[in-house]
C-alpha cells in the first residue's frame, strides 16, 4: 500500500508539474461550465433545480478528457526505459500500475470537487434532490475509475501515446454508446447483453439516484479487468 | 553477497540470447563483463536485477533466487540500465528522495542519504537542476547516485562509463573501486582497458556462452604463446646482428621491424626467455642495446580471439 502511494504522490507531482493537472482542471471546468450554464438546452431550460444537465455534460467530458490523462502513464515509461528503472526496484508491476491509476482518479476528484459551487447556486435557486447529486457525483467517480483502468491498459499495449489515446477512445466508445445503440436495435437475450455491457445504463441508473450493487459491481470488475490486463502485458516482457 | 548464475539461460523467440550461463561473483568482488555486441550481456544483468526472468535456470542473489523472491532480491540490489533512463521532468533532489522511498530508505535517513550520493557523485552544484537540463556525463552520474541510494550490497552496471568525459570517467572507476571493497559488482563495458583498470576478473561472452574466465593477466597468458621480444641494436651492421641473434639457441625466429634503424622482433622458443642470451650477445659484441621490451598480447586481441570464433 504504502508503495502504491508513493507511486500516486509521484505521478501526481508530475503532473501538477508539467501543468497537465492545470490544462485539465480549468478546461474541464470551462466546458462542462459552458455546457452547463450558458449553451443548448441548458440547465435554467429545464426549469428544475436539479444538477443533471452538468452530469450528461461532463459525463462527455470526461470520456474526451480521461484518454488524454492516461495516454502517456505507461507508454512514456516504456518509450524513455524509466519502466526498468522502476522495474528493479522492490515494486511490483501491480503497484506501479494502480498507483497510477489512484494518482488519475485523485485528480479527477480534485476536478469534480471543483464543481462542487455548481450544487450550491443550484441548491440556492431551488428545492434540490441531494441524494440524486450525490449519486450522480458518484457516478461520475465510477465511470471515470473505469475509463481510467481502460486508458491505462491501451497505454500499457503501446510505446505510442498517440496510438494509446486513440485505442482508449476506441474501446471507450463501445462503453460509452455503441453497446447500447447495439441493444436497442436486437431484441431478446443478446439485447439485455448489450444494455448490461453498456457504461451508459449503469451511469444512467446511478445518476438517477439509485445505487444499485448491480450497477457497482458492474463497474468495479471493469476497472478490476482493465487493471489486470495492464499487469498482464507488463508481466509479459519477462 | 554472493552472486550464483545457475544454468542461466533465456531465450526470445527461437533465439537464445543466453545459454546456460553458469558463474559466480563473490563479495567484495569486481567483475568486468565484456562480449561483442548482442553477446548477452545486458540480458544476464536484467535477469539478475529481476526485470526479465530466466528461461530456464536461476540466478541467487545472497542465496534468495529471482524467480521465487525477485521483491526481496531487488531490495540488495543497485541496478544502472544500459542507456540510463531518469525522469527529465524532475530535479535531481527529488529524482533521489523519490528513488530513496522506492528502495525503502527509512524517512530520517532518506535526507542523509541524499546528501552523501551528491556529495559522492559530484552533483553538489547541480542539485536543484532539472535532469533535463544536465549534461549526459552528469546524468550519468544521476544514475549512479540512484543506484547506489539505498546503498546496495550488489551493484549491477551495464556500461556506467558511456558519455563521460576522460576525467570523468577516471573519477568513476575511482568510485566503482572504492565501493566495490565491500560489495559485489559487475559491470559491462565496451572499453577494455576501463575493464582492466577496475575489475578484478573478466568475463567474456559471446553468443551467450562463456568463452573467458580469470584475471586480466591469466587471459593474457592463454592467449599469448611464446615470448616476444622487441629488441633495437642501433650501432653496427644489421646482418651481423640477425645472424647472431638467430645463433642464440633461445630464439626460434628472428624478424626486422620495418621502421629500421635495426630493430628486430625476435620470439622465443615455446617456454623459453631470450632476454639473457640477448643481453649476453650485446656485451659480448660491445654493442649497445637501446631497446629489449617484451610484448605483451593486448586484451584486445584477447578479445578478438575469442569472441571471432
Amino acid at each position: 500500500m504504502k508503495k502504491i502511494w508513493i507511486i500516486t504522490k509521484h505521478e501526481l507531482q508530475t503532473t501538477f508539474d508539467s501543468l497537465i493537472a492545470y490544462i485539465m482542471i480549468i478546461s474541464f471546468l470551462g466546458f462542462s461550465g459552458f455546457f452547463t450554464w450558458f449553451f443548448g438546452g441548458d440547465i435554467f431550460y429545464v426549469n428544475q433545480a436539479s444538477l443533471s444537465t452538468f452530469f450528461n455534460v461532463a459525463y462527455w467530458t470526461l470520456f474526451f478528457f480521461i484518454p488524454a490523462l492516461t495516454m502517456k502513464l505507461i507508454a512514456e515509461e516504456k518509450k524513455a526505459g524509466t519502466m526498468e528503472m522502476l522495474l528493479t526496484k522492490p515494486i511490483t508491476e501491480r503497484q506501479i500500475i494502480w498507483g497510477k491509476f489512484l494518482a488519475i482518479l485523485l485528480l479527477i476528484i480534485i476536478a469534480l470537487t471543483l464543481t462542487l459551487p455548481y450544487y450550491i447556486t443550484v441548491w440556492s435557486l431551488g428545492p434540490i434532490d441531494h441524494g440524486a447529486v450525490w449519486s450522480g457525483y458518484l457516478g461520475l467517480i465510477l465511470m471515470s475509475a473505469a475509463y481510467i483502468s481502460i486508458g491505462i491498459f491501451t497505454s500499457c499495449l503501446t510505446n505510442n501515446q498517440i496510438v494509446a489515446f486513440l485505442l482508449a477512445l476506441l474501446i471507450g466508445i463501445f462503453f460509452h454508446v455503441i453497446f447500447s445503440m447495439l441493444s436497442s436495435n436486437v431484441t431478446g437475450s443478446i439485447s439485455s447483453v448489450f444494455n448490461y455491457l453498456s457504461l451508459s445504463t449503469h451511469f444512467e441508473s446511478i445518476s438517477r439516484g439509485v445505487i444499485d450493487s448491480k450497477d457497482i459491481i458492474y463497474f468495479l470488475s471493469v476497472i478490476f479487468l482493465g487493471l489486470t490486463g495492464s499487469e498482464a502485458i507488463l508481466m509479459k516482457r519477462k | 553477497m554472493d552472486i550464483v548464475i545457475d544454468n542461466l539461460t533465456k531465450v526470445y523467440g527461437n533465439q537464445k540470447a543466453v545459454d546456460s550461463l553458469c558463474f559466480t561473483v563473490k563479495t567484495g568482488e569486481i567483475l568486468g563483463f565484456l562480449g561483442p555486441n548482442g553477446a548477452g550481456k545486458s540480458t544476464t544483468m536484467k535477469a539478475i536485477s529481476c526485470y526479465l526472468s530466466p528461461t530456464l535456470g536461476d540466478v541467487k542473489v545472497g542465496g534468495i533466487s529471482v524467480t521465487e523472491n525477485p521483491d526481496e532480491v531487488k531490495k540488495h540490489i543497485g541496478y544502472l540500465p544500459e542507456n540510463n533512463p531518469l525522469y527529465m521532468d524532475m530535479p535531481i533532489i527529488d529524482f533521489l528522495k523519490f528513488s530513496a522511498e522506492l528502495q525503502g530508505v527509512f524517512k530520517e535517513k532518506t535526507e542523509q542519504r541524499v546528501k552523501e550520493m551528491i556529495q559522492v557523485c559530484g552533483l553538489k552544484n547541480e542539485k536543484y537542476k532539472k535532469i533535463s537540463e544536465l549534461s549526459k556525463g552528469y546524468r550519468q552520474r544521476v544514475g549512479l547516485a540512484q543506484t547506489m541510494i539505498h546503498d546496495p550490497e550488489v551493484l549491477i552496471l551495464d556500461e556506467p562509463t558511456t558519455g563521460l568525459d576522460p576525467n570523468q570517467i577516471v573519477e568513476i572507476r575511482e568510485l566503482i573501486k572504492k565501493i566495490g571493497k565491500e560489495k559485489t559488482v559487475i559491470l559491462s563495458s565496451h572499453i577494455l582497458a576501463e575493464v582492466e583498470a577496475t575489475c578484478d576478473r573478466i568475463l567474456i561472452i559471446n553468443k551467450g556462452k562463456i568463452v573467458a574466465n580469470g584475471t586480466a593477466e591469466q587471459l593474457r597468458k592463454k592467449a599469448e604463446g611464446n615470448e616476444i621480444l622487441h629488441v633495437q641494436i642501433p650501432e653496427g651492421d644489421h646482418n651481423t646482428i640477425f645472424r647472431e641473434l638467430q645463433n642464440i639457441p633461445t630464439i626460434s625466429m628472428v624478424d626486422y621491424l620495418k621502421d629500421g634503424n635495426n630493430r628486430f622482433e625476435i620470439q622465443s622458443k615455446e617456454g623459453e626467455s631470450s632476454s639473457k642470451g640477448v643481453f649476453d650477445l650485446c656485451v659480448k659484441n660491445g654493442w649497445y642495446l637501446s631497446e629489449l621490451t617484451p610484448v605483451e598480447t593486448k586484451l584486445e586481441d584477447v578479445f578478438r580471439k575469442v569472441t571471432m570464433e
